[in-house]
């Protein structure tokens, strides 16, 4: 099988304590995968390692048979992952439109300028230094010009356009949600991880959000991995299910498995013969 | 031998007067998380409310004459250079950081700076106090005992004694009065301090009045030990005890003591090798120990969660 | 778009013509007597207030980080550039200096600035570096530190004078140099903070977190703030001390950078025309204090020291924290300094 995102007995200890514990995952391209669990269980401690933001006490994690171990969080984001927040983090008094700029700023700052030469992919950007931006060459009015036109695009297709001069917050929080996704978008991943992104949903906006998760994947061609508590969410999109305790996996498979499998209904509700606390 | 004796001497001298500064430091830090630039012009304050009180009672009680009772007289000038510091410390916190708690957390630092300011430049406007130096009385006579070859000023005895004496008395209260159990809740977790019916505003005023208070008295050991003061005599001690909270924690009370002595034991031995070094060892500490250790040594690791 | 002319836009033209303008007034001023030579002395300090004001607003307003210590840059920039100019001008004593048509004079001045920018730049690298393990206050007093430092150092180097100060700087800075100088650190901060490198600063300002984790190399942008930010702040100094003629480690202490860091907060946070206004406002607050309080102490027959006129600005300091919602400016910018792209979507909320 053709593995887009691999973790191989990955082992996380915070002083003494195991967060993580002997964890395996295999992303196939363009799956859709989810990763539940009860509070505490290391799902998010799983995103930080894979993202750079803690580095993995043992075990190997790979993106597209490259390992990303010891890579700063920003390489990792360069080589394709991109995440969300449990809790956002929104570039609060930028406008919408800049927080999704921001995040095709990184090709710009990559030393020399290419001048106009074609590149392979038609969303790589003519890069730019900061002495371009101090005088506004060409060159550099150039990029700044694809980055807002690609920003924009990107907006119109999440259906944001019409608060890209916001504030960002100032939005609501449904919309909120959608902007950190569009701007984890909006750094062209491979592998886009998504830390409970219906947190704080109405029913009415989790059902836009499944719309908007699957439109994403058909869309980007992009591998996603999820972290929900909402078990409509997982059951509803996800076409192969993890599930955590105590950072051990405890269960794993299609939803409707996963969803009659006795130890996972175990660690939510606790057993049933169990003493009262 | 004896000099390195005596300077060992002059450094835990020194820092016992760090440390009366730091703990006020550490405990406002611990609480609301403020560096409270302002808390050298405490100890200033507590200098010139010495140096006032002994003047006036002494006029009323002819102190500075034979016979007069000096155990008396410095308590109650103690008592008025806590007051002093006290009160100051409070007003500070009821005018100028209360409004800003909730605020971002830079935003209370720069108003320290500038009350830090005010208060500096109002004394030295204020025609009754001036910018210039002021000889501090000797309080209590100055007797030197000697021992061995090293000859100790009882003001060595005093400092540290009443010194010791305030740490231990803060100690205990923190942690075992009703008081100090709940500085601690607060330092903690304040909003699950206020679910609990813990009123934070008093709290963080007691913490403020007794950090202003210890401040206060260690500009009057300071005035008896280095006897000399003006309106700026706070803003060296003031940072070089911020940094000695640093080194030890802060936060953390007991790491505050320790690295005042630290701080004072390293900067009285470096004085005596190099005046230039004796200026900079502080600042060389400090970034030293936020490189290597930005916890200090008793501090805890904080992470952010993510 | 605008049209282009040599890269440079419409509306930045225009900026250039009206502070043009406002620089032939004063001149004119100046010259039929209505301005008298202590204002332009006062407008002189006041541009070059602005430059200090506007690059710690870079590292302090755009970056989020905490800078305290921002003379500490300023008094690098001023001794390195006044030594080389003091050496030069002692090494070649036949060369006019002072006058304004003696270009050899003012290419050495020019290269002597850049050189104490380069140096303070070099600097303020080292100091980028604290920044990346420590936050606000921790940052603020590590800054506090090192402009204490610098001091220090410069107090105790007998070869630049020591605690006398350098002194007999030759006089290069007049109204027109600063102005030139002002206007064009002011247009290059300007630039950068309105390109993708300025709206990768701001990312680290609003959650540093999320900033890396879209691909901004935060590491290097903070580095490059403060380095960017110390380049101006020396040539800043380096201005001052060729207008003072003198370069004393008391010039450079905590106070005026605590003046020049209430410049950015009152102008505003992340607000290039508010540092420019408050920077100006400020000045001459400054210097008006300076008449206004001893005249009101003559009218009221007592003598008002100088300590009075920093009693009224840490006052006003506190009061500025106490009350600003949005002081001044706020995030916004005067429409010239907005590009025309940016019209929309600038930071200008």
């Amino acid at each position: 099988m053709d593995s887009m995102l691999s973790l191989e007995k990955v082992t996380h200890y915070f002083g003494g304590l195991k967060a993580v514990s002997n964890f395996n995952l295999e992303l196939p391209d363009g799956a859709l995968y989810g990763l539940i669990g009860p509070n505490g269980a290391g799902k998010t401690t799983i995103f930080n390692l894979i993202t750079g933001i803690y580095t993995p006490t043992e075990g190997s994690i790979k993106l597209m048979n490259e390992s990303i171990i010891r890579k700063k969080p920003y390489q990792i984001v360069h080589m394709g992952i991109a995440r969300t927040f449990q809790n956002l983090r929104i570039f609060g008094s930028l406008s919408v439109l800049d927080n999704i700029r921001i995040s095709r700023h990184y090709t710009v700052g990559k030393s020399k300028h290419t001048g106009n030469r074609k590149h392979k992919e038609s969303s790589d950007l003519v890069q730019t230094n900061l002495f371009d931006s101090f005088f506004r060459t060409r060159n550099y009015l150039k990029a700044e010009r694809q980055i807002t036109d690609e920003a924009i695009d990107l907006l119109k297709l999440i259906k944001l356009d019409d608060v890209m001069h916001e504030q960002a917050k100032s939005l609501p929080y449904g919309k909120l949600r959608k902007l950190e996704i569009a701007r984890a978008l909006a750094t062209h991943p491979s592998v886009l991880l998504l830390d409970e992104p219906a947190a704080g949903m109405n029913p009415a906006e989790i059902g836009e959000l499944m719309d908007l998760i699957h439109f994403i994947r058909d869309n980007f061609k992009i591998t996603i991995l999820l972290i929900e508590h909402h078990m409509k969410v997982v059951m509803g999109i996800c076409e192969y299910i993890k599930v955590i305790d105590f950072g051990e996996t405890i269960a794993e498979g299609k939803p409707v498995e996963v969803a009659n499998n006795p130890r996972v209904i175990e660690a939510y509700l606790g057993k049933e013969e169990g003493k009262c606390s | 031998m004896s000099t390195f004796f005596q300077q060992l001497l002059n450094g835990i001298q020194l820092g016992s007067i760090y440390a009366l500064i730091a703990l006020g430091y550490t405990m406002v830090y611990g609480i609301v998380r403020l560096i409270n630039f302002a808390h050298g012009d405490f100890f200033m304050i507590g200098a010139y409310a010495a140096y006032g009180l002994y003047y006036a009672l002494g006029r009323l009680f002819g102190a500075g004459n034979p016979g007069a009772n000096y155990l008396v007289l410095f308590l109650l000038v103690l008592g008025g250079a806590m007051l002093a510091g006290g009160f100051a410390a409070v007003t500070a916190n009821r005018v100028a950081y209360k409004p800003l708690r909730d605020k971002p957390r830079l935003s209370s630092l720069i108003t320290a700076i500038g009350v830090s300011m005010f208060i500096e430049y109002f004394f030295s406007a204020l025609p009754a106090i001036g910018p210039s130096f002021r000889g501090f009385p000797e309080v209590f006579p100055k007797t030197i005992i000697k021992i061995g070859t090293a000859s100790v000023s009882n003001y060595v005895i005093i400092d540290v004694a009443v010194a010791a004496t305030l740490m231990v008395v803060l100690t205990l209260l923190v942690k075992f009065s009703k008081v100090g159990k709940a500085m601690r809740a607060v330092s903690q977790d304040k909003e699950a301090a206020k679910l609990m019916g813990i009123n934070i505003e008093t709290i963080i005023g007691v913490t403020f009045l007794i950090g202003g208070a210890f401040a206060g008295v260690a500009g009057l050991l300071s005035g008896l030990t280095y006897p000399r003061i003006f309106p700026y005599m706070g803003i060296l001690p003031g940072l070089k005890a911020f940094i000695a909270a640093v080194l030890g924690g802060i936060g953390n009370i007991p790491g505050a003591m320790l690295g005042s002595y630290i701080m004072g034991i390293a900067e009285t031995y470096a004085n005596a090798a190099n005046s230039l070094i004796g200026e900079g060892i502080a600042f060389a500490i400090l970034i030293v120990v936020l490189l290597i250790r930005p916890q200090g040594i008793l501090g805890e690791k904080t992470a952010d969660k993510i | 778009m605008g049209k282009k002319i040599f890269f440079i836009s419409r509306r930045m033209l225009l900026f250039v013509a009206g502070a043009l303008g406002m620089l032939l007034l004063v001149l004119f001023f100046n010259a039929t007597g209505i301005f008298t030579d202590y204002i332009v002395q006062i407008i002189n300090i006041s541009l070059i207030n602005v430059i200090l004001a506007v690059s710690l607003n870079l590292i302090n307003g755009f970056t989020g980080q905490f800078s305290i210590g921002h003379m500490g840059f300023a008094a690098v920039g001023a001794y390195t550039s006044a030594t080389v100019t003091t050496l030069i001008a002692k090494v070649t004593p036949r060369l006019p200096y002072t006058e304004f048509i003696n270009i050899n004079g003012y290419i050495v001045f020019i290269l002597a600035l850049l050189l104490g920018g380069i140096v303070a730049a070099g600097i303020g690298f080292l100091i980028g570096f604290p920044s990346l393990r420590l936050k606000g206050d921790y940052l603020a007093i590590i800054t506090l530190g090192f402009g204490e430092i610098i001091r220090t150092i410069f107090n105790n180097i007998d070869y630049v004078g020591g605690p006398r100060g350098l002194l007999g700087i030759p006089k290069f800075s007049n109204l027109i140099m600063i102005f030139v100088i002002t206007l064009l650190s002011v247009i290059a901060i300007r630039n950068l903070v309105f390109s993708t490198h300025g709206r990768a600063l701001l990312s680290i300002r609003e959650n540093e977190l999320a900033s890396e984790l879209v691909g901004v190399n935060t590491v290097r942008y903070k580095i490059t703030a403060f380095t960017i930010g110390a380049f101006f702040a020396g040539i800043a100094g380096g201005l001052q001390a060729h207008l003072l003629q003198i370069a004393h480690p008391t010039q450079y202490g905590f106070l005026y950078s605590i003046l020049v860091l209430i410049m950015v907060y009152a102008g505003g946070m992340g607000s290039i025309t508010g540092s420019i206004i408050a920077a100006f406002a400020l000045t001459f607050l400054s210097e008006g204090l300076r008449t206004a309080l001893p005249g009101l102490g003559d009218l009221m027959h007592v003598k008002i020291g100088d300590e009075w006129r920093m009693v009224v600005y840490s006052l006003l300091l506190i009061i500025i924290m106490l009350f600003r919602t949005e002081v001044l400016m706020g995030m916004r910018e005067m429409k010239l300094l907005v590009p025309e792209e940016e019209e929309h979507h600038g930071q200008h909320a």
